[in-house]
């Protein structure tokens, strides 16, 4: 602005805002990555490429890279494929009970996959898996039949996680598909084979691609299923080396080094992802699906009908019950390895977690207050960098866009080490092996999840209802306060679910962070699992599962009274 | 007469795309006036200017006896402080507060004694007829009952001066037509000074006291009674914008002026000023057709049933124009023509314009 009066009258509150929000992002995000980057290409503070490419090219670290690539593609085909399948099932079929099947195939997202992983190690381990040993006395068979300890294995349990969400990309896509385009086709003499080859599939392919991608970029990413299968092998992934060479040498430069620079893989990969997804969602083609619910053709199962019903509630049964079972039961022995019946159980083991084991105690405290801090600081950040980004008209908003997009482009571990680099007494402030170290990190690793929220709830604001205010007399606070906050509280509370419930769970940045006081549930589960407490470890396993489906039902409850 | 609002050399311009060049008018104290133009032509733009939710590149208004923006010398007043009732084209009104709650809160604002607050909002409420809604949420009202509420939000205050931005392009026909008048007589009870906003005419001259016909490039072009901008337009893209208008070109040779290609002299008052070339403007209601006595010879090309009224289109030396005489006196007078039949032309008002306007205004 050329003149005096727009810089005077808005300078004092929207500079400020944008300031703090500008400074919120940059502390907390991109700070730390910027660490990695330079921790990655600098040498003793000179630039260094070839020694980024010496680390990269250890015989170790390749392979990490590689598997992490294997690993993640063969989830994303699998869930992909698994996704597609499950959601024509509910959307285009006369599959029987159908609202029900689909509400049903969300639930994997409930159960973390890093405990999904643990109960699959119980179930197909191939010395003393239960459904193992199961088979080789009854065909006294002397080898064992299946192996989780495997790519296979590995990439088996993380599709039975993560295909929801293919699945949800998959179901809204062809739940918004306008139908006439499919009956035109069809008055047109196509069947249903071509109408489904040559008009369905198109259309909803890039939904299908935006949920793949997704799932590749959390599965290169993800430590946990990686953690629990792969070391008795020596299958080893981005994140799980990282971890494995940090903890191991107690945090050595050497081990910071190959950390930086795979985390600087990740982090451009994750970055190529993310691009690659816009692109796929903003091209033209997929407009032609629209916001409104129509009634979609229905394909006639026939003689089908049961029999995929049967099979769709089987594999739930399989990936869902059947672990979730075990974790219950396996918590319930005194001791890993006693026969599963009736008179070994007891609640021994969960009254002990709960009152007496300081460990599990401590790491039930610190998840729920971390988590709640998090959760809290990260909904009002989010609201006002929102509320920047959407609504307020500043010069420089556009770093702040910028810097917007960042969290959602930084995996876990990539946080975990960006946050040590930062926070470890080099700049002054040392938070290593303090819960805060944890908290930072949360922040950094939820504000995604919180820009996403709030922005969505901004824009149905319409600024003519501040403006209205404004002009009845409301000042600029007062109008936030009575117009703008009530209407985006919707948004913030399901910010704040959003970030809770996944920081209950969180494994793969507290790994990196924790300190023997400062367990969270994920780490406990983890650590007690590596050194042999089995009972314990699915005891609070068994305990976190049901935390995290009371807090699903609280947020399914808020969310469908905001919508109301 | 006492000038309330005024607005001197006031620019504003979007990514160098200029909305409102150099824009003068006043208005006056207990009037009702309104900036009418196309969409798009800076008129919203004006509103938010005047209530403060934009500050002018350049210029001064003036409110009453305040200066509420003086870029000279740095003067701005927050839309809080202008002391306004603005209704917004989408109404704005609040969601999450009931009817009560919504009109209430300017009166909240001025922290006025509860009792107050009530009494006000009770009779605001009778006014605007919204009697027994004051619990409802703005979701469980039609279209026009939030439009009430946004009207008594704005006028509860009891402001000197009330901003309405194309207040019923949202409502439908019938409703807009109610409505018009409604607020027109919500103006002349509370004396207030209205500042109106529309691209909609006839809304335009049902209500002002006073118009300004503004263009696209945000500058006025006649401002003036409803009467002398329908009447006495100033150019030719006021009096195509003020109705369905016909044009036809005149031939001038010999100091004479001929219509169309033919050898008919144009009746009437000749052109004052001076253009290449002119052409005539004129309503479809301004022309009056028969079978005998005097007139322009013309030809019926289409004749058009359209229940109450027959539509012609009529060709007279090579210009085509259409016109409408209602059915029932058509009927009367022996008047409903078929294709291809003659008849002699009259006209009640004719305009002459500048040929080259013509092309000008024909982009709009």
């Amino acid at each position: 602005m050329s003149n005096g009066i727009k810089k005077e009258s808005s300078f004092g509150i929207a500079h400020v805002i944008l300031f703090i929000s500008i400074a919120v992002l940059c502390i907390f995000v991109a700070w730390p990555v910027l660490l990695i980057l330079f921790n990655a290409f600098f040498v003793n503070g000179s630039f260094n490429s070839s020694d980024f490419y010496a680390v990269l090219t250890e015989p170790e670290t390749f392979q990490a890279l590689l598997n992490s690539l294997f690993i993640a593609s063969m989830t994303t085909i699998g869930s992909t494929i698994v996704g597609t399948f499950f959601a024509w099932l509910v959307t285009r079929t006369d599959l029987p009970y159908k609202k029900f099947m689909k509400g049903l195939f969300l639930v994997p997202f409930m159960l973390p996959s890093f405990i999904g992983a643990l109960a699959w190690k119980m179930l197909l381990s191939p010395n003393s898996g239960y459904i193992n040993t199961f088979l080789m006395d009854l065909f006294g068979l002397q080898e064992p039949v299946f192996n989780i300890y495997t790519y296979m294995g590995i990439s088996a349990v993380e599709v039975m996680y993560l295909f929801p969400f293919v699945f949800i990309q998959v179901c809204g896509a062809l739940e918004r598909m306008d139908p006439t385009l499919e009956e035109s086709a069809r008055i047109s003499g196509a069947g249903l084979f071509t109408i489904t080859r040559k008009i369905t599939i198109p259309l909803v392919l890039p939904s299908i691609m935006s949920g793949a991608l997704l799932i590749m970029l959390y599965s290169m990413a993800h430590f946990g299923t990686v953690a629990v299968l792969g070391i008795e092998n020596g299958i080893y992934n981005i994140p799980t080396l990282i971890y494995e060479k940090i903890h191991q040498s107690g945090g050595s430069f050497e081990s910071i080094r190959t950390g930086t620079v795979l985390s600087t893989v990740l982090v451009v990969t994750a970055a190529a992802i993310i691009w690659a997804q816009q692109k796929i969602l903003s091209k033209g083609h997929y407009q032609i699906i629209g916001g409104k619910s129509f009634r979609p053709m229905e394909l006639k199962l026939r003689g089908l009908r049961y029999p995929l019903l049967f099979a769709c509630l089987a594999y739930i049964g399989f990936t869902i019950v059947l672990p979730t079972v075990v974790i219950f039961m396996v918590g319930g022995v005194s001791t890993y390895g006693l026969p599963l019946t009736w008179e070994n159980m007891s609640l021994d083991n969960y009254k002990y977690i709960l009152f007496d084991y300081e460990v599990t105690k401590d790491a039930i405290i610190n998840s729920v207050s971390l988590g709640l801090v998090a959760a809290l600081i990260t909904m009002f950040a989010g609201v006002m960098i929102s509320y920047v980004i959407v609504k307020m008209k500043v010069k420089g908003k556009g770093i702040l866009e910028f810097l917007g997009m960042l969290p959602f482009s930084v995996p876990g571990s990539v946080i975990a080490l960006g946050v040590i680099l930062a926070w470890s007494g080099q700049f002054g402030i040392n938070l290593y092996n303090t819960v805060w170290i944890i908290l930072v990190a949360y922040i950094a690793r939820y504000m995604a999840f919180s820009l996403k929220a709030n922005s969505a709830a901004l824009e149905q604001v319409h600024d003519s209802l501040m403006e209205a205010s404004r002009s009845c007399g409301a000042s600029m606070w007062q109008s936030l306060k009575d117009i703008v906050i009530p209407l985006v509280r919707p948004g913030m509370i399901s910010a704040f679910f959003l970030i809770f419930l996944p920081a209950l769970r969180e494994l793969t940045v507290s790994i990196m962070l924790y300190a023997p006081t400062t367990r969270t549930i994920g780490v406990a589960i983890y650590t007690l699992n590596e050194d042999g407490e089995t009972v314990m470890s699915t005891a609070l396993a068994g305990i976190a599962l049901i935390l995290i489906v009371v807090g699903q039902t609280l947020i399914n409850h808020f969310t469908k009274k905001a919508g109301e | 007469m006492e000038k309330l609002i005024t607005i001197q050399g006031v620019y504003k311009s979007y990514e160098q795309h200029h909305v409102v060049s150099d824009l003068n008018l006043d208005v006056y104290k207990g009037e009702c006036f309104t900036l009418l133009g196309p969409s798009g032509c800076g008129k919203t733009t004006m509103i938010r200017l005047l209530a403060g939710h934009e500050v002018p590149d350049k210029g001064r208004i003036t409110i009453g006896d305040i200066t509420v923006v003086d870029t000279e010398t740095g003067e701005y007043i927050p839309p809080e402080r202008r002391a306004l009732g603005v209704v917004f084209q989408d109404y704005a009104v609040w969601p999450h507060m009931t009817v009560y709650e919504n009109i209430a809160y300017p009166l909240k604002m001025e922290k006025r004694p509860k009792e107050e607050i009530d009494k006000l909002v009770m009779d605001m409420i009778d006014v605007v007829g919204m009697h027994g809604l004051e619990k409802r949420l703005p979701s469980e009202l039609s279209g026009g009952q939030q439009q009430r509420v946004a009207l008594a939000r704005a006028l509860v205050a009891d402001p000197a001066v009330m901003l309405l931005d194309e207040p019923l392009s949202n409502l439908d026909a019938n409703l807009r037509e109610e409505m018009r008048f409604e607020i027109k007589d919500l103006q002349r009870k509370f004396g207030i000074t209205v500042m109106y906003v529309t691209h909609d005419q006839e809304v335009a001259l049902a209500i002002s006291d006073r118009i300004a016909i503004m263009d696209a490039k945000g500058q006025i072009r006649q401002m003036g009674t409803p009467y002398e901008i329908f009447e006495k337009p100033a150019d030719l893209f006021v009096f195509k914008f003020m109705g369905v208008a016909n044009f036809i070109n005149v031939r001038e040779e010999n100091g004479e002026y001929y219509i169309g290609n033919g050898q008919q002299l144009v009746p009437g008052d000749r052109p004052v000023g001076q253009a290449a070339k002119w052409v005539l403007g004129f309503r479809p209601s301004d022309v009056t057709v028969s079978r005998t006595g005097e007139g322009l010879k013309g030809k019926i090309t289409k004749a058009t049933y359209l229940g109450s009224t027959m539509d012609y289109t009529i060709a007279i030396d090579g210009e085509h124009f259409r016109t409408a005489i209602e059915t029932h006196e058509a009927l009367v007078n022996n008047l409903m023509f078929k294709a291809g039949e003659d008849c002699l032309i009259n006209f009640k008002a004719l305009h002459w314009f500048d040929a080259e306007q013509l092309k000008e205004v024909e982009d709009l």
